[in-house]
């Protein structure tokens, strides 16, 4: 596969992260073509939320490069940082709602902020995203009032208020019945299209998510270890696709954080 | 020997420490106040949290502020009739309470229901990632939720303490005229002649302004730099508490000794 | 809660938040410190001065005229010399004697301005010639104890 450089919207080259002592990526290497819709896959903790907010420039990686839309992320100004994430969507994994506001008002935020629409538009425009992700009835009630799975609906409904240019969903099917769950899904993948935007996608559904993407990479111990397009997947028969795909306990990707074995930590509390 | 080590230890560290947060929260400060041109142009964002620090401590402040008034006026007219002297009764009232007690009062108790709620909100903020998804967003946290909150601060707290004041000075007039039967214009003249403007009643809004500037920056710096977590997030409102008293009477000693040396 | 709400009682706020303040300026204290643009200063020298404050009173027959600006020690005549300010509204003859009272007993010290006959008035920066110090309590009583000895 060669593709120019500048064919990819983002662009991770050996990158590298820690929190404090703790290295939770060791060189990852991950990019998105434009107008495709990327899943990444990995166990819990593995570092999936970690990753998006690099590419949002929340983060800095301590080595090598986030390069979005041309952009290296460690050379930007804040200001510069600023105009570049008008472009970009983030569905947070807990939805982030504003919890002071309606659900209206938090779609209408972005548009509030960042546009001099007047407020028919605003309101137009809103009615419309909310529509998008089923919830236009819900428009006046408060977050405190939706339950776990509509609120990450508005809150995708407020990441794409703006239209943006690359979208990341940070598990976007957590919480919602398989009904809501295909529905979100086509939702993505017709948005991305229709927008021409590019989208990743943090998730655990490999079923579903096959469905919809146009790649996978898969995380563990901080490094990338498997990708490939939604068919090489299936065929694949590497441990982790295979494990991942058939849900199994034991294989390669473990399910405990890295800690002393239990005997050990036992014994050791007795000693002690 | 190992006991002494470790308490210097400790005592080094908790040093270390104060100094490294006295110098973010100054840093913070300097970003507030850079970052507050939104809180003035879009004025709604600053009217909202004046409502919600100033409007909401209104019942709190009005009654507080009769009853310590009228404290002061059975407490000043118990000590001052033993030297004959009870129609000075008006002067002692206004004095302590524009000077000393409107302010200070008034900035504890903005201190525990405005400043602890400011913390809360914005500390809870930050565990639901909402000041996350607003920096996502590229809308600076600082600018949108920090600023309108530390000026609707700034400008309650003054506005407080004054009905503090004022609603003290009737409850001294209740107790003393209505209750007592101190004589009405002894009660108001000797209050005018001995109050001054500029040196009384200025000083101690000057005053309420510090108190309010110290007590908003400490609860919106504490809500911002709270750990993510349901007991972080109490541990700074304590926090809030506390430093804002502490804050306030400090600021008080510092400040009347500049306004009030060696005069009068 | 609506916006018309919310601005509503916060008008309402700053509205009774501003009564209230001018209710401190207006009904419970008082401007006495005259406007510097219609005061003239005068100065008066004392022998002693008491416990004579800045910012104590000038009256003249019991009508507060002004107020004590400054109070310093010259080291010339080893007198005390005070300066004040008087409402341009009221003018006092050259030979104006100034003298430090008390007011009852134990109160608070003011100075006292006793207007003479002259035709020439005092103006910005005079001095008060004459004047009349303050009565030293102590000083009063050992005296009444040794005139008492003295019978
Ligand atoms: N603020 C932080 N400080 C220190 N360590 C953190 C912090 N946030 C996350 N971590 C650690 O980084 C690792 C990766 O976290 P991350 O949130 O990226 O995981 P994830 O892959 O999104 O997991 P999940 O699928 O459960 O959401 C975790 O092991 C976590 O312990
Ligand atoms: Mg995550």
């Amino acid at each position: 596969m060669t593709v120019a450089r500048q064919d990819f919207l983002v662009d991770l080259r050996a990158v590298r992260f820690a929190y404090g002592e703790r290295e939770i990526l060791r060189g990852i290497d991950l990019s998105v073509r434009r107008g495709q819709v990327v899943a990444i896959m990995g166990g819990s903790g593995c570092g999936k939320t970690t990753l998006l907010r690099l590419i949002g420039g929340q983060l800095r990686a301590s080595a090598g490069q986030v390069v979005v839309d041309g952009a290296d992320l460690a050379g930007l100004s804040r200001a510069a940082l600023y105009g570049l994430r008008r472009r970009m969507g983030m569905l947070f994994q807990f939805g982030a709602l504003f919890t002071d506001m309606s659900v209206f008002d938090n779609v209408a935020f972005p548009l509030r902020e960042h546009t001099d629409l007047p407020p028919e538009l605003v309101r137009a425009l809103v009615l419309m995203k909310l529509n998008a992700v089923g919830l236009r009835g819900a428009e006046a009630l408060s977050p405190a009032e939706l339950s776990g799975g509509m609120a990450r609906r508005v809150a995708l409904a407020r990441a794409i208020a703006l239209d943006p240019m690359l979208i990341m969903y940070d598990e976007p099917f957590a919480g919602l019945d398989p009904i809501s769950l295909g529905v979100i899904g086509q939702l993505i993948r017709r948005l991305n299209d229709a927008l021409g935007a590019s989208s990743i996608m943090v998730t655990h559904d490999i079923h579903e998510s096959l469905e919809i993407v146009d790649y996978v990479y898969f995380v563990s111990d901080g490094r990338i270890v498997a990708r490939g397009t939604p068919d090489e997947i299936r065929a694949s028969d590497d441990p982790f696709v295979h494990q991942f795909v058939h849900a199994e306990a034991d294989g390669p990707v473990p399910f405990h954080y890295p800690a002393p074995s239990l005997a050990a930590s036992l014994l050791g509390e007795v000693g002690a | 020997m190992s006991g002494v080590i470790g308490f210097l230890r400790r005592v080094g560290s908790r040093t270390v420490d104060m100094v490294w947060r006295l110098g973010f929260a100054t840093r913070f400060f300097g970003l507030v106040l850079l970052y507050s041109g939104q809180s003035f142009r879009r004025l709604h964002l600053t009217i909202r949290e004046i409502y919600f620090a100033g409007v909401l401590s209104l019942l709190i402040i009005l009654v507080s502020g009769l009853f310590v008034g009228m404290v002061l006026g059975l407490q000043g007219y118990e000590t001052l009739q033993r030297f004959g002297s009870s129609d000075a009764l008006g002067v002692l009232v206004a004095l302590s309470l524009t000077r000393e007690l409107g302010p200070v009062v008034a900035g504890l108790l903005f201190a525990s229901r405005a400043g602890s709620a400011i913390t809360a909100e914005i500390g809870l903020m930050k565990v639901t990632e909402q000041l996350k998804a607003m920096d996502m967003m590229a809308v600076s946290p600082i600018a949108r939720v920090v600023a309108p909150r530390f000026w609707g601060g700034v400008v309650s707290m003054p506005l407080l303490a004054a009905l503090f004041t004022a609603m003290g000075i009737l409850g001294g007039w209740l107790i003393g005229v209505v209750f007592i039967g101190v004589d009405d214009g002894a009660f108001w003249s000797q209050m005018q002649a001995a109050v001054d403007f500029r040196y009384d009643v200025m000083n101690g809004v000057i005053k309420s302004i510090v108190f309010g500037v110290a007590v908003s920056l400490i609860a919106v710096f504490e809500g911002y730099d709270c750990t993510p977590t349901a007991e972080g997030v109490s541990r700074a409102i304590t926090r809030t508490v506390v430093s804002s008293a502490l804050a306030i009477l400090a600021l008080d000693f510092v400040l009347t000794s500049f306004m009030f040396r060696g005069q009068s | 809660m609506s916006r018309t709400v919310l601005d509503l009682w916060v008008g309402f706020f700053v509205v009774i938040g501003a009564a209230a303040l001018l209710f401190l300026s207006l009904k419970v204290g008082s401007f006495s410190g005259f406007n510097s643009s219609n005061t003239y200063v005068l100065q008066a020298p004392f022998d002693n001065i008491g416990g004579l404050k800045v910012r104590a009173p000038v009256k003249s027959a019991g009508v507060v005229v002004g107020r004590v600006a400054e109070i310093r020690f010259d080291p010339a005549t080893y007198r005390a010399v005070v300066s004040f300010s008087v409402d341009a509204r009221y003018a006092f003859p050259r030979d104006t004697i100034a003298t430090i009272l008390t007011s009852g007993l134990l109160g608070e010290q003011y100075v006292g301005l006793e207007p003479g006959g002259d035709v020439d008035m005092l103006g910005e920066g005079d001095t008060v010639m004459i004047t009349q110090s303050a009565v030293v309590l102590e000083k009063l009583i050992g005296q009444f104890m040794f005139d008492r000895a003295a019978e």
